[in-house]
């Protein structure tokens, strides 16, 4: 860190420089503005100083001139900031592709993040330097923000649904993670860090670490628990849908809509089956809400995402493929 | 304060003028703005509930419906018909204070007050029989009578928090209304009002005309989800 | 006073009286001497003494807040949570936020200021309804007693926000009572906005045209609509979060199937407008003081109207702009983002008018004057960092840190606080008919300057660093700006302090006020200080154009 003082957190991310520059464009548009109306307002006030008890100065009622010139020019400023920050926007809310997944879940007062491979970390987030890595998050109990100020992203966890990030690191280091919104006692106390390591380095810490079942494989596991086979047996007979191939692929619902399975409808079809019922079953699925825990959905999530076939493999993040799982069925 | 106003108006002012208004018509169209500007605030009052309701109807849509057939569609339709009736009164109330006939002022007030009295008895009725069938939401809420399972037992519960909600909130209105037209009825009873100032009952009669607008609202989004299928 | 005449002599030749002395010599009796008595006072009608009840209950509320804030900067002197614990400081945070918010600026200028001089700046003898007024203030003080009831029974910390499910399903504090007390005290709020509107509608004196009135005139009137419009809606959804933690009706509890996301879209629908309830009044005391200390009318008068209007209409449509990461559409981010950047035009324009009213102008720095320019540099930064939160890209960083903080703070301590204190030492004489110390007053205004400076500026710096906001402890890294903010806070609470002293001093010791001290336009200058209760002898009958401080024949459109 400076010895001096710091201005600007590190830049960190691809995204950082991005923001920063809209930062200082802000910056200096709010110094032009606040030096002209400054100087303006000392200007006039000496320089039409009262300078007798009675004196009555000229009417001057206003102009039209002026007030569309003010109007407009400012009006064409915001318009400019607003694309500007509208593009940064879009450019976080786009996921890119081949990214490695991770899953978070916020509770009070811990972040709990958990890797496909099968580590799982608390407070803490290893990910290797430029590789996309993508945030599914959840929260267990109330709302919580996920923080990342060298990333410069930040994203509400919300109990009840999955929300997404992503952000590519760019430097190794380590950076802060702070909880951002407001939780209870130990809200200021729920923090962490993010390590960017070299890829070698990511290497060796995941093969360092315990070598627990993937996430997939424990997925798996409780996919067997819960008997969830009974009734996703894929075969044409059964009573839902099948799972093999399901993971990112349209589905057709029984009211006409469309979507795509992606890891919120996946949960929520576990927690909540009945909101979405796909053409051609019943809605018969009991709710495992309260009988699943939020990390449990994620693994189960985790293995239907296996079922559908060669996710692309994120660059630094050799992860061994699941075993006993995700062999696509043809 | 009449002393005032014999000052500030003279002393033929009419006894019913106020000090800081110029004329008896400017006091009442002052009154009557002031009450709209009250209704308007009841109407966004209600409508956070109506937000709500309008939401989770579309997401819930299958629970709504089996939850609003247990509504009983003959107490909620009589209750409609006595508060449409109860403002038919209170017009009748209105205008027999506007032509000064005090005896049909009084009763035509006391009817309205006994309509009003009638819905709310309806009304716990109801609440009573929701209660013995366990739909009030909490831990007691069961939604066997519902013909709901699983998630959407959870979906009709958001139903019947926004039903008691809405139809309380209606009720809380009804039952601070009541007090404040018997109030109104005893001065007229006293002699209180006159052609030229029969205020407090026209403004009474706006407040209960948006109270009964409000359960034509409710009505049919509560009980009538779905009937025509 | 009299001079002793000799047999023989002849009385000396008086001095010609200045022009604010010609008028009527105040009459002995005024709208505060004419009954003395609690009584008088707690069932008064009077708009003038509604409106001081109002000031007390507004000053004890304004020092309860800012007590707790005094606590939570000295707790963040130190990185380590080490003078309260973390419980105590989050119901520190949140109680100042709830008293600073409901209890001080909401009600502040249009309950105090406004209630005073709306009717004696129409020409009317009262606000249209007196008693709802009165009955305005006793709900104030109800809701107020509420809020202190949970105070003192342990206090609440959810944030002034109450996000649920934490403030339905979590906290284990006093939310049902903190969220009556809001909850009735917003009644208060509707029927004061109610009376406003009628008022002015109805009750002008004659001559009086829409765009003859003055410009605080107009920023309640808009003021009002918002109050009306938007205090229901907040009021509801503080009942149903009572009514979610009391009886489990639960709508936001995602446990019983509700969103805890609608919580936060009927939460903003309010309170977003509520901002423009803080400062679109503060807004009108500038006009008026810089009108008054620049001797002109106000350049583009129908305009700085019309903005009024434009920012409660506008205000009303951005709501979402506290919610770009909480996980609503990407779309909806940025209709809110596009309306947050429209609704900052009409209040630069605002700024521009008022700067330009200096032009040519006759320019005198007395007090109120020193606070309306304090006002107009710091809304100006205040509102020009609202541009960095409406950039939606730019807000995924900085929002829910201490750049929202300091923004927020620019906006109502900079702007709205320094409006109210300029504002009520400019009517001042008005309504207590007593001068202040004028040296005492501008170094307060300066040190108050200083301080509000010194305190909120390194929290800009703060939040981009990445300091979250409610939070008790803090990496090291941040103190050194954390230890400058709280200095600050101290020189601020003693401007603040000063002119409690002096202008309680004031009400005995000043000298008496003439009926206009200012020469200032405008019809309550035209009325004793203090004024009688019926503030008029006669019906004033308008003839001139507002602020016409010059004869109208020779005003110019440049």
């Amino acid at each position: 860190m400076d010895t001096g003082l710091p201005l600007f957190p590190e830049q960190a991310s691809t995204m950082a420089g991005r923001v920063d520059a809209l930062y200082l464009f802000l910056i200096a548009i709010s110094v032009f503005f606040g030096t002209l109306i400054a100087t303006l307002v000392v200007t006039f006030a000496i320089r039409f100083r009262r300078r007798s008890r009675d004196e009555r100065p000229p009417p001057i009622h206003g102009s039209t001139a002026l007030e569309l010139t003010w109007t407009l020019i400012p009006l064409g400023i915001v318009m400019v900031i607003f694309l500007w920050g509208a593009e940064v926007f879009f450019a976080m809310a786009r996921v890119p592709p081949g990214t490695m997944n991770v899953y978070v879940v916020g509770k009070r007062w811990m972040w709990k993040t958990q890797h496909m491979t099968g580590q799982r970390e608390i407070n803490e987030l290893h990910v290797p330097v430029g590789v996309p890595v993508k945030l599914t998050l959840t929260s267990e109990d109330v709302i919580h923000s996920f923080f990342v100020p060298a990333f410069r992203i930040k994203k509400d966890v919300v109990p009840g649904r999955y929300v997404t990030t992503w952000f590519q690191a760019t430097r190794a280091g380590t950076y802060h993670l702070f909880c951002a919104e407001y939780c209870g006692t130990k809200h200021s106390g729920m923090i962490g860090t993010v390590t960017v390591m070299e890829p070698a380095a990511f290497q060796s810490w995941l093969s360092g670490g315990a070598t627990g079942t993937s996430l997939a494989a424990a997925g798996e596991k409780l996919f067997t628990d819960l008997a969830c086979v009974t009734c996703h047996r894929g075969d044409t007979e059964a009573r839902g849908p099948k799972l093999e191939g399901l993971f990112g692929r349209p589905v057709s619902l029984a009211n006409g809509e469309r979507l795509v399975a992606d890891e919120a409808y996946i949960r929520e079809s576990i927690v909540n089956p009945t909101a979405k019922i796909v053409a051609g079953f019943q809605p018969v699925m009991p709710a495992y809400q309260g009988l699943v825990t939020e990390e449990g959905l994620m693994q189960l999530v985790a293995y239907i995402e296996s079922l559908s076939g060669p996710a692309p493999a994120p660059a630094g993040a050799a992860a061994s493929p699941s075993p006993g799982a995700g062999e696509h069925k043809p | 304060m009449s002393s005032v106003a014999e000052s500030a108006h003279g002393s033929e002012a009419h006894p019913d003028l106020v000090h800081h208004f110029e004329s008896l018509p400017a006091q009442k169209e002052a009154a009557t703005f002031g009450m709209w500007v009250f209704l308007v605030t009841e109407v966004m009052f209600f409508g956070g509930l109506f937000l709500a309701y309008t939401i989770y109807r579309n997401l819930y849509f299958h629970a709504f419906v089996q939850s609003s057939r247990h509504l009983d569609l003959t107490l909620g339709g009589v209750n409609t018909a006595v508060l449409i009736c109860s403002s038919l009164t209170m017009a009748m109330g209105v205008h027999s204070a506007a032509v000064n006939k005090r005896r049909a002022t009084v009763g035509w007030l006391l009817l309205t007050v006994a309509l009003g009295s009638v819905f709310l008895g309806i009304k716990a009725v109801e609440y009573k029989d929701k209660f013995d069938h366990h739909l009030v939401p909490g831990e007691h809420f069961r939604g066997e009578e519902l013909h709901v399972v699983g998630d959407e037992v959870r979906r009709a519960q958001i139903f019947y928090s926004l039903y008691f909600a809405m139809t309380g909130l209606h009720a809380t209105h009804m039952v601070i209304g009541i007090p404040i037209i018997l109030i109104v009825a005893w001065m007229a009873h006293r002699g209180r009002f006159s052609p030229e100032y029969h205020t407090p009952v026209e403004m009474t009669g706006l407040y209960w005309h948006f109270v009964d607008i409000v359960w034509i609202f409710l009505f049919p989004l509560l009980y009538l989800i779905g009937r025509h299928h | 006073m009299t001079t002793h005449i000799g047999p023989g002599e002849t009385r000396p030749p008086r001095p010609p009286a200045p022009p604010s002395l010609t008028e009527p010599p105040a009459p002995r009796v005024n709208y505060l001497n004419v009954a003395y008595g609690v009584k008088s006072w707690l069932l008064t009608t009077d708009h003038k003494r509604i409106a001081l009840l109002y000031l007390a209950g507004i000053t004890m509320m304004f020092f309860l807040g800012g007590s707790f804030a005094v606590l939570i900067r000295l707790e963040l002197v130190t990185p380590a949570g080490d003078l309260v614990q973390s419980e105590t400081y989050n119901k520190l945070f949140t109680l100042h936020g709830i008293i600073m918010v409901f209890f001080f600026l909401i009600p502040s200028i249009p309950a105090f200021l406004g209630n005073f001089l709306i009717p004696i700046m129409i020409g009317a003898r009262d606000l249209a309804f007196p008693r709802l007024n009165l009955l305005s203030w006793y709900i104030y003080m109800l809701g107020g007693a509420f809020t202190i009831f949970a105070l003192v029974r342990g206090g609440v910390d959810t944030g002034w926000t109450f996000y649920t499910p934490y403030s339905t399903a979590y906290s284990n504090t006093h939310v049902i009572a903190a969220g009556l007390g809001i909850f009735i005290t917003g009644f208060s709020s509707i029927l004061t906005g109610l009376n406003f509107i009628v008022t002015i509608h109805r009750m002008r004196a004659p001559g009086l045209t829409w765009f003859r009135l003055p410009l605080f005139v107009w920023a309640h009137y808009a003021t009002s609509l918002i109050f009306i419009l938007g205090t229901p809606v907040i009021a509801i959804t503080l009942l149903t979060v009572v009514l979610e933690r009391a009886l489990h009706l639960g709508i936001y509890d995602p446990r019983l199937g509700g969103d805890p996301i609608l919580f936060q879209h009927l939460f903003w629908f309010y309170s977003h407008p509520a901002v423009y309830i803080m400062i679109l009044p503060a807004m009108g005391v500038v006009s008026e003081v810089v009108a008054c200390f620049s001797r002109k009318r106000i350049f583009g008068y129908e305009v700085v109207a019309m903005s009024s209007l434009a920012i409660a209409v506008l205000g009303f449509l951005v709501w979402g702009h506290h919610m770009f990461i909480s996980g609503q559409s990407t779309y909806a981010g940025l209709v809110f983002s596009l309306l947050s950047f429209l609704v900052a035009i009409p209040s630069a324009i605002k700024v521009f008018n008022w700067t330009a009213t200096l032009y040519k102008g006759s320019v005198s720095f007395d007090t109120p004057m020193l606070y309306a320019a304090g006002f107009i540099g710091l809304f100006t930064i205040g509102g020009l960092t609202g541009l960095f939160l409406a950039a939606v890209g730019l807000d995924v960083h900085v929002t829910d840190t201490y750049f929202v903080v300091a923004h927020f703070h620019y906006i109502m301590v900079g702007g709205a606080i320094m409006g109210y204190l300029g504002g009520i030492h400019f009517w001042w004489p008005k309504i207590t008919g007593r001068l202040y110390p004028e040296m005492w007053a501008r170094v307060a205004a300066v040190i108050v300057f200083a301080g509000f400076n010194l305190t909120f500026f390194p929290q800009f710096i703060l939040g981009y660093l990445g300091m979250p906001r409610r939070y008790h402890a803090y990496p090291e890294e941040f103190q050194v700006l954390n230890v400058m903010s709280s200095a600050g806070a101290s020189i601020l609470g003693l401007g603040y302090l000063l002119p409690m002293i002096y202008l309680v001093w004031s009400m005995r010791y000043g000298p008496r006020a003439p009926a206009n001290p200012w020469q200032a336009k405008g019809l309550e200058w035209q009325t004793a200080s203090p004024p009688i209760t019926v503030n008029f002898e006669r019906q004033p009958v308008v003839t001139e154009e507002a602020y016409e401080y010059a004869p109208e024949e020779n005003a110019k459109i440049v």
